[in-house]
């Protein structure tokens, strides 16, 4: 009994020296060597300024911007969360009918119009980067108009937009979908 | 659902069975001890392993002492776990300064993490430091799947040796498991996981002014190394709060391929490595066809009842909770796979999912952990359900119930009954309590037939060492961390311990050869046989509180009623 709660003490000891230290240790290296960019965030630099992760989504209120999906924690990812509401819940029912309505009014739509499920839903991390390529399309508009964006600069608009669709990983895996920073970054370079 | 939905599905079943047999056989050597494709590598380190910490490797131990050391070594990793969180603000790798956690959150963690449960009553980026979720959480990681490959290995010595006593050595086969087979494929993983984005660093959170000149802190940390591990050993608890959801965490499509077929990739190849060791290879695909039945049919439902039309918000996808590069489909493929597997990571807020998806995922967590399972728990709990379909087998034509040679007699039949009553005793007994008492109707976020959906989701979790949730439920209280706490112990040791209890009776008999009259567990009668008897018990014992819970909520939600 005793001589196996000393080997107990020590196996814990090496394989937590193992596991939890080498292993993590020689991953972060070995990642850092061969996807430097990845490893450490995706960060995306501009003027030598960290705006951004190119897979964390940002918060665009302005109608200058397009705007990504509801987030239950307003894209402050400290911590990371979602509404957990469920599909009987009245919060969610109310939130999801204001935010149809809101839709609307601010791309200027018919009443009649099918509103896309990921403009209406909040995500599931609270930070999702993405939107559907429809949701884009649905708000090019909205970007233009308070851009004032003549022929030439919507058509490069559309251009743009085109440009960034992300197709399904090897033709199969995911969605089809826009990164909203990614668009929204070079939607002030038109 | 589009031809890439099915094209996905059908694709993550195709490699599921192309793994089993390569990884299955693989295994089957390393738990044998015999030379493998790694020895060459690790052989001379594995012995230098058993020599410092004073195992004696050819050491055979009896039942009594293979759970003495396997009790003591989970004891040992909880009081370093907990003790790390207790402390770690004095300890170093805290970027963030982050506090001591309290005492009744530690326990919660530290029992999770020992039992492979891994549930989350913590958010890891505003809770654990890098060094708890290092040294504490990724070790435990590891452990913990090893301590249930330990159980398994345990389980077909009884059932192989004739007439013996001993049912192996504990330390080398937690020492072979992490050092051959889990170590290894984390370590693949890692690397594929960084390629796709997930974050591995040791820097602090990053401040920045975003696009719009708002401020963002970023979560970072060495998340990669620990959710390949999480994944792979069925473990579950995320780096971050929302799991595989968060996208540093499970940025890609591809990525979110690569983690839903490492949940259920060991539990899957080891029904071929047990095939392999007791010498019977189409048994084990025998019960690998079980499990693979039991998983489809539950997904299917899950993914009929995501696709419908909602009266409540008038629409016909449901995206609440849901990420857009996922997407339907990949996210109800996840919730099967993880709550078939007694994974518990999420990819999408299971909260959130219709009711009849949220059953479904909540039905696999009640019926055992045995749809694939827990790595090597699923088997062990799928053995327990075994025994008892021989013997129901053995009552109908009348004769003493055989499994492979070994005659199962009352004390094996007890063991087993108590295996199973423990976990649904849990959860009934539990959710029974905690909905009539204000410190467990004080967290729920939802009300209605939802609210207790929550109550009943947590104690399943908790019972079935699975660690997802339905996250509205506030779990962080004094009440529910102890209580989940203990849930989880009875869930895990509940059944450990009547396993190993029936390893050492069942060794200790002689194989009697097949006779004319021996019930065949190798047919389509006996899948039959066994599905009926896992969904007969889950059912009766559990369909009335699914009734006044994901059944009404379904017909309400139908006529858009709301609460």
């Amino acid at each position: 009994m005793k001589k196996n709660l000393l080997i107990s003490l020590k196996l814990l000891l090496y394989l937590t020296v193992i596991t939890g230290i080498i292993y993590p240790v020689t991953m972060t290296l070995i990642s850092g060597l061969i996807f430097p960019y990845q490893s450490k965030g995706s960060m995306i630099v501009s003027n030598e300024k960290i705006i951004g992760s190119e897979i964390i989504g940002q918060d665009f209120a302005d109608n200058r911007y397009f705007t990504p999906r509801p987030s239950a924690i307003s894209y402050n990812p400290l911590p990371t969360g979602a509404s957990n509401q469920g599909p009987t819940n009245i919060i969610l029912k109310d939130s999801v009918e204001k935010r149809k309505k809101k839709y609307i009014k601010v791309n200027g739509l018919s009443e009649d119009t099918h509103i896309p499920v990921d403009a209406v839903f909040a995500s599931a991390s609270g930070v999702d980067p993405h939107i559907s390529v429809e949701n884009v399309m649905l708000q090019s508009n909205k970007v233009a108009n308070t851009r004032n964006f003549d022929e030439n600069k919507r058509i490069k608009l559309r251009e743009l937009i085109n440009r960034l669709i992300e197709k399904p990983q090897f033709g199969i895996f995911g969605e089809q979908r826009i990164n909203v920073l990614l668009l929204n970054i070079e939607l002030d370079k038109i | 659902m589009k031809v890439s939905d099915f094209l996905q599905i059908g694709l993550y079943i195709f490699l599921l069975i192309i793994f089993t047999p390569f990884l299955g056989s693989y295994m089957a050597k390393v738990f044998k001890g015999e030379k493998n494709l790694l020895t060459p590598l690790f052989g001379k380190f594995e012995k230098l392993i058993y020599r410092i910490s004073g195992v004696n490797y050819e050491e055979e131990m009896r039942w009594k002492t293979y759970l003495f050391s396997l009790l003591v070594f989970n004891f040992l990793g909880f009081t370093i776990v907990l003790l790390l969180q207790l402390f770690q603000s004095y300890l170093p790798l805290n970027p963030q300064n982050l506090p001591n956690v309290p005492f009744h959150l530690s326990f919660n963690t530290a029992i999770s993490f020992m039992t492979n449960t891994n549930w989350q009553s913590y958010a890891g980026e505003t809770t654990l430091s890098y060094l708890v979720q290092m040294l504490g959480l990724t070790v435990q990681n590891f452990v913990s799947a090893a301590t249930g490959i330990a159980v398994i290995l345990a389980l077909i010595r009884a059932f192989t040796r004739r007439n013996g006593n001993s049912i192996g050595n504990f330390w080398t086969d937690i020492v072979r498991s992490i050092l051959y087979v889990l170590l290894p494929l984390s370590i693949i993983m890692t690397l594929l996981l960084v390629s796709q984005g997930v974050v591995q660093t040791f820097s602090s959170y990053l401040n920045i002014t975003t696009l719009n000149g708002t401020q963002q802190t970023i979560p970072l940390g060495p998340a990669a190394s620990q959710i390949a591990i999480k994944q792979l050993g069925t473990n579950g608890g995320g780096f971050f709060n929302v799991n595989s959801a968060f996208p540093f965490e499970n940025p890609t499509p591809v990525s979110n391929f690569i983690e839903m077929l490492a949940i259920l990739l060991i539990p899957a190849a080891l029904t071929y490595t047990y095939g392999k060791m007791i010498g019977d290879n189409k048994h084990g695909w025998i019960i690998f066809s079980a499990m693979l039945i039991l998983f489809i049919t539950g997904l299917t439902a899950s993914l009929t009842s995501e696709y419908q039309y909602n009266p409540v918000t008038g629409t016909n996808i449901n995206m609440e909770g849901k990420e857009v590069r996922f997407g339907v489909t990949n996210s109800v493929l996840w919730s099967a796979a993880t709550t078939a597997a007694s994974n518990g990571s999420v990819n999408s807020m299971h909260d959130s999912m219709t009711p009849l998806s949220g059953m479904v995922a909540i039905f696999n967590i009640m019926l055992g952990e045995v749809i694939f399972g827990g790595v090597g728990a699923g088997l062990y709990g799928m053995l327990i359900f075994i025994i008892i379909t021989v013997f129901i087998a053995g009552l109908m034509v009348g004769r003493t119930p055989e499994y492979l040679g070994k005659k199962i007699e009352a004390l094996d039949i007890k063991m087993a009954i108590t295996a199973v009553l423990l976990p649904s005793a849990v959860i009934l007994v539990y959710s029974a309590i905690a909905v009539v008492i204000p410190q467990g109707l004080s967290s729920l976020n939802n009300t209605g037939p939802h609210g207790l959906t929550e109550i009943l989701y947590a104690f399943s979790s908790a019972a079935g060492n699975n660690g997802s949730a339905f996250a509205g439920l506030n779990s962080n209280t004094p009440y529910y961390d102890i209580n989940l706490g203990i849930g989880m112990l009875v869930g895990r040791f509940g059944v450990i311990i009547p396993a190993l209890v029936i390893a050492g009776n069942i060794v200790k008999k002689n194989i009697a050869p097949v006779s004319a009259g021996t019930f065949s567990t190798n047919s389509g009668i006996f899948v039959v046989l066994l599905i009926g008897v896992i969904i007969i018990i889950g059912g009766l014992t559990f369909f009335p509180v699914l009734t006044l819970g994901p059944v009404v909520e379904q017909l309400l939600m139908k006529s858009a009623t709301v609460f």
